[in-house]
């Protein structure tokens, strides 16, 4: 069983890894040709790193179009970054103390998780226009990171896992050595359902994450008419003369 | 055209209606005939291989626009936009929600340009390109007037416009073109605007409102045409030359920069601010469009170059003309290249170089329609939200009574007045009706609440498109005004000398410093 896991858990992120080099690889080779940002938008590179701080920490965007889905959303994401840091504690030795202080605030973040992903979820069964864009791979992705929060949960609340042994596991494969994982079936449906995510993550809509960073209606300057935005393909398209820039 | 219902207005603007499955579908500009389609380069008719041309060309689209790339990738489903676009809340058609209508591209990038829809399809929503896809494409990316409302309100930026420029890009060069822009720009191409209005019949136009100029004010204002040393260039849509309300706006540019003492000139060559080719996609058209206004202002030896109230042309002149037909280094630098009119004007008054009389206006109470593409694609002025603040300060400088509509429905908020994106043109009545919905919900809300008597606009497009739609909802079609008709509503002309009245019946030539 370790070695299925181990094994499992090294394969799915390879390709989490290499899937999301070859996508934002991707995103940063193709050009943006033309200057359209939303706006108003910020006149410099100073307000442009704003505006996506904004747009990343807060949901600004999703804030003014609807508050339900800001709240489940917002809800949802925060808890989740809380446990994921909270969950440094199993890969490093000796744990830094600013993650064992959020340790209580990651553990019952669970509940928000839970909360925000219910409320998500029940947005696209009861609000019509909803149900109408949702398509089977939507609850999929809802079914997934459910599973995850729900045996998360039961190993916080409700059957201790062996937690010791599980970093001893988790610290040998960092360190490529194969030690024996707690056979405890919530533990690895968990891991197993990690895995899963971290294959479909660079297949799929949750390439929103790399892919907002890379968004021009977001990421660019409003500045066209103090600086000339030239890319090497609108340059290509600028016939003969002034494609160098030659002036009078 | 087949018979429909005007929406009734009387809720607030945003209420979002239930799903009307497949109400729109029969929504369809007309085709482009061969010789419009075969005049920019594109197939004359459905090509035999369309199904591969269309892929190959949309991989290449991939490869070339960021945005259309991520914009595929990065859509979670959530739904933030589904309430958002005007022609949704005017016709309840889901495939009218952004997502939706963005979905329509995505299945076919997902089926052919992903792992997960060429190995499971059914999981991801990826379809075949059928030629019912195709008939959907043509529809609904014709439904969308490229306003880019949803992109204000999407977590990622998503905008819509990318994807119906894009897919009309493909269309185009399956041979499926839409007659009204295809056909258009074809005619700026042979004649130099949008209206194929040539030269001699420009000249006689221009001086006909010279005439009505002179009899109006007693002062001899110009209409220049193609004059060879003047100081700015005006590029203006071919509407300001002779439809209502816009064409007093163009004597309201005549009469600023006669007070201001700007020497300044039309083209012949560069008739024409508007490029439909941004609403179609085609890069090169676009450029193409672009260079006749570089080659005018070079022609004629202008400083700057000034920029009539049209709103997609202010988009293509402020966010592009550098990129396309850059750079600038034979006009002036002490200028902002281009200049929109409203910059030009809002100058003025702040420097107190206009003679204004707002009670010129007082029979009329003002709100302000914000134009999708100067509010969410350009700005004026050095600072954010410059668009929203220069024509309302201008207004308020020119009327005594202007009232703001709900503020979800202004500034970056604004809903398109329906009839924008290549979309202004009878076939589309219907759509463009229904699609006026939330602004005409927005208007009658402050004509009734706050005695609104007219609506200004900065937007050629907004201007026809207002005129005709707003009979539909029981307004006057002369409601809608230019910006620049309540300036020159306002704008005072010292009589002559041995005049004592207002009304100067003198031929001086008021040359201003």
């Amino acid at each position: 069983m370790s070695t299925f896991v181990g094994i499992f858990l090294y394969l799915t992120t390879l390709i989490l890894v290499v899937g999301l080099i070859v996508r934002i690889r991707r995103y940063a080779v193709v050009p943006a040709p033309l200057k359209i940002p939303t706006t108003p938008a910020p006149t410099t590179t100073g307000g442009v790193v704003l505006r996506m701080a904004r747009e990343v920490v807060l949901f600004e965007s999703l804030f003014r179009a609807n508050k339900w889905i800001w709240i489940f959303g917002w809800m949802f994401h925060a808890a989740m970054l809380l446990i994921l840091l909270r969950h440094l504690r199993y890969f490093i030795e000796p744990v830094w103390t600013w993650v064992v202080l959020i340790q209580p605030f990651g553990k019952y973040a669970a509940f928000a998780m839970a909360i925000g992903l219910a409320g998500l979820w029940l947005r696209r069964i009861l609000v019509e226009r909803i149900r109408y864009i949702t398509g089977p791979s939507d609850h999929l992705m809802l079914a997934l990171l459910a599973g995850i929060t729900l045996t998360g949960m039961a190993m916080s609340f409700a059957v201790a896992t062996d937690i010791v042994s599980l970093k001893t596991f988790v610290l040998g494969l960092l360190r490529l050595e194969l030690h024996p994982i707690p056979s405890d079936a919530i533990l690895i449906v968990h891991l197993v359902l990690v895995g899963t995510l971290l294959v479909v993550f660079p297949f799929s809509k949750l390439l929103h994450a790399p892919g907002i960073f890379f968004s021009p209606t977001r990421n660019q300057v409003d500045d066209p008419r103090e600086r000339r935005h030239i890319t090497p393909w609108s340059t290509e398209r600028l016939s003969g003369h002034r494609a160098g820039g030659a002036g009078d | 055209m087949a018979e429909f219902e005007t929406p009734k207005l009387g809720e607030a603007p945003d209420t979002i209606p239930c799903l009307s499955i497949g109400s729109m579908a029969h929504s369809k500009p007309y085709k482009a005939a061969a010789e419009h389609q075969e005049k920019l380069g594109f197939p004359g008719e459905l090509v035999e291989n369309w199904q591969e041309k269309a892929i190959d060309k949309f991989g290449e689209l991939l490869g070339k626009y960021r945005g259309l790339q991520v914009y595929m990738d990065a859509c979670v489903k959530c739904g933030a936009c589904t309430d958002k676009c005007h022609y949704f809340l005017g016709t309840g058609d889901p495939k009218n929600m952004p997502v939706a209508r963005q979905d329509l591209m995505r299945k076919v990038y997902r089926r052919y340009f992903t792992t997960a829809g060429k190995w499971l399809p059914w999981l991801v929503g990826a379809e075949d390109f059928t030629e019912d896809v195709l008939e959907d494409w043509y529809s609904y990316f014709h439904q969308c007037s490229q306003c880019r409302r949803c992109s204000v309100y999407c977590p990622y930026g998503i905008d819509t416009a990318e994807i119906s420029m894009a897919g009309r890009e493909i269309m185009d060069h399956i041979g499926v073109g839409q007659k009204y822009s295809n056909e258009i720009i074809g005619k700026v191409h042979d004649i130099g605007n949008n209206l194929g209005l040539p030269a001699n019949a420009l000249r006689a136009t221009l001086e006909d409102l010279e005439e009505d100029l002179e009899e109006e004010t007693g002062v001899e204002i110009r209409l220049p045409l193609d004059e060879k040393g003047a100081d700015v260039l005006l590029v203006t849509p071919s509407a300001d030359f002779f439809a209502e309300p816009h064409v007093d706006g163009l004597l309201g540019y005549a009469k600023v920069f006669h007070q201001a003492g700007t020497s300044w000139t039309l083209s012949t060559h560069a008739s024409e601010a508007a490029n439909f080719a941004i609403f179609t996609g085609s890069y090169d058209q676009m450029k193409q469009i672009a260079e006749r206004i570089r080659k005018a202002a070079e022609d004629l030896g202008v400083k700057r170059i000034v920029v009539g109230e049209c709103g997609h042309a202010w988009r293509v002149a402020y966010n592009f003309w550098n990129t396309l037909i850059g750079p600038f280094d034979f006009l002036d630098q002490n200028y902002p290249i281009p200049q929109h009119i409203c910059e030009f004007t809002h100058d003025l008054i702040i420097q107190d170089k206009l003679t204004l009389d707002p009670s010129k206006n007082d029979h009329m109470t003002l709100t302000f329609h914000d134009s999708c593409n100067v509010a969410r694609a350009s700005r004026m002025g050095e600072n954010p939200g410059g668009q929203f603040t220069y024509p309302r300060e201008i207004i308020k400088a020119v009327c005594n009574n202007f009232v703001d509509m709900a503020a979800e429905t202004i500034h970056e908020n604004t809903f398109c007045c329906g009839g924008g994106g290549g979309l202004l043109t009878d076939d589309l009545v219907e759509l463009r009706v229904k699609g006026a919905k939330p602004r005409m919900e927005a208007y009658r809300q402050v004509v009734e609440d706050h005695g609104v008597t007219n609506l200004a606009a900065i937007c050629a497009i907004c201007k026809t498109q207002f005129a005709k739609v707003m009979p539909y909802y029981g307004f006057e079609m002369d409601a809608i005004v230019s910006v620049h008709q309540l300036v020159s509503n306002a704008i005072v002309f010292e009589p002559e000398p041995e005049d004592d009245g207002d009304q100067g019946t003198g031929e001086d030539d008021h040359g201003g410093e």
